[in-house]
């Protein structure tokens, strides 16, 4: 049976907060993944390799957060993209908060990522293709928040900023995935250099890396589902005390 | 209807004397304080700073001719070309004629370059065909960001914050294969550089292209 038409019922009906929630059984798979990962990427054998040493774990960290961080940008551009099909607030505030989790991510995959290169290349920052590449695509995403900041109307500064979203993104694609593969990069799997495959020669590392990919990446839609329900609440408020 | 939106560019240009010769100057005054602040009389600069100094000359003239295609424009201006043009053709001609005046400041800045601070190319012909792509990326990435950012509060300063991610993939491509022209390498090194430089702007071309209509909409 269905309620009447209130008006409280239709606010309430509106706010519907599970339907932008992680489902439970994710949440859980996502604990227990990133559990795992800590407990075994820190604990398990690793391969013995000249130089890499036990920095070869950073590839449960920093790589899975990278995955990650492309994947957020992803989600970001596709909103972007069904936003200019047939604009909606919600699709805006999906874009944005996917896109600020993603920034999230490319830092800490940036800074794990120092970490690992003070010990195997000497210094922190090596001006590395692989390590700028990084650097201006999270510029990219740094500027698509000053655009946002610096236009007023709500409607056009959603729009203006898909549209420099989807453009950006494409942009970025030769910045992070052809560039650092035709210059001479020290970083694993481009420029020649052997990737994990090759260092991972009984597989043993596999079996934690991926679970770790699924980990990081489900902790950052985790976040941004977390931040979305934030804002769509603070616009309830927002709509709420205006009537 | 693109030639006639081109004529109409090319008019108003013409017709705005100031601008162009404004342009002329940035990038004279430019390359002049490239060379007083090396004082290239005495001492000698080394190729590679040669083409960062080049580089990066280009790219802010560039950045500024390019911004003025929208933010010049007077208020009103757009609802009229709205009515009389579709979207499309707006941006291809606006495309076209910034990649036709981005190139000749390039080439300009090239000579400049040359009477001030030498030449240290040791193959200019493939240098200048990668002038030729490098201003087509730059007016292909630029042209849709000048009008992003004509829409936004401070453009002027939203305009070089936006553009910067965006053209260093086209100047990274750029100045290895000026390296390369610096060097002398065989041609048949750069090729695989400049087809990549190609598809990238073919790619912001494409994406100017479609994403244009979304923002002159309004």
């Amino acid at each position: 049976m269905r309620l009447p038409h209130t008006s409280s019922s239709r606010i309430f009906g509106e706010i519907n907060l599970a339907h932008h929630a992680l489902k439970l059984w994710l949440k859980i798979t996502t604990i227990i993944l990133l559990a795992y990962t800590i407990v075994a990427g820190l604990l398990f054998d690793v391969p013995r390799l000249n130089i890499v040493n036990e920095t070869i774990r950073a590839l449960y960290f920093h790589v899975p957060m990278w995955f990650g961080m492309v994947v957020l940008f992803c989600v970001s551009t596709v909103y972007s993209i069904q936003y200019l099909r047939n604009p909606s607030i919600q699709k805006d505030i999906n874009s944005v908060e996917f896109a600020n989790t993603g920034l999230l991510l490319g830092l800490l995959g940036i800074f794990t990522g120092m970490v690992w290169a003070n010990y195997t290349w000497g210094s922190p920052w090596h001006g590395d293709p692989k390590q700028n590449g990084a650097a201006i695509s999270l510029l990219v995403y740094l500027a698509y928040f000053v655009l946002r900041g610096s236009v007023d109307n709500e409607e056009q500064r959603a729009r203006l900023s898909a549209v420099y979203n989807i453009f950006a993104f494409a942009a970025m694609i030769p910045l992070i995935f052809i560039i650092p593969r035709m210059t001479s990069s020290m970083h694993p799997g481009s420029g020649g250099n052997p990737g994990f495959n090759m260092y991972d020669l009984d597989s043993n590392m596999r079996m934690v890396f991926y679970p770790a990919v699924a980990g990081w990446i489900l902790l950052g839609i985790w976040i941004a589902t977390l931040r979305i329900r934030i804002r769509n609440i603070d616009e309830k408020l927002i709509d709420l005390e205006n009537e | 209807m693109i030639l006639t939106l081109l004529k109409k560019e090319f008019t108003l240009e013409l017709r705005r004397k100031s601008v162009i010769s404004g342009l002329g100057l940035y990038l004279f005054s430019t390359a002049f304080i490239c060379y007083l602040t090396f004082s290239l009389k005495q001492n000698q600069i080394t190729p590679l700073v040669w083409s960062a100094l080049f580089w990066i000359t280009i790219l802010f003239t560039v950045i500024n001719t390019i911004a003025k295609s929208f933010i010049g424009e007077k208020k009103g201006q757009d609802i009229y070309y709205y009515s009389i043009a579709n979207p499309e053709m707006i941006i291809l001609s606006k495309i076209i004629y910034n990649f036709l005046l981005t190139l000749i400041l390039s080439f300009a800045g090239f000579l400049l370059f040359i009477i001030l601070l030498k030449n240290p190319l040791a193959d200019t012909g493939q240098f200048a065909i990668l002038l030729v792509l490098g201003s087509m990326g730059f007016a292909a990435s630029l042209t849709l960001l000048s009008g992003i950012a004509a829409k936004a509060n401070n453009s002027n300063i939203l305009m070089a914050v936006l553009s910067f991610p965006i053209v260093i993939s086209i100047l990274l491509v750029a100045i290895k294969v000026t390296k390369n022209c610096i060097d002398g390498l065989d041609r048949s090194v750069s090729y695989n550089d400049m087809i990549t430089l190609l598809a990238i702007n073919c790619l912001i071309a494409a994406t100017s292209y479609l994403l244009f209509p979304y923002i002159w909409r309004n």
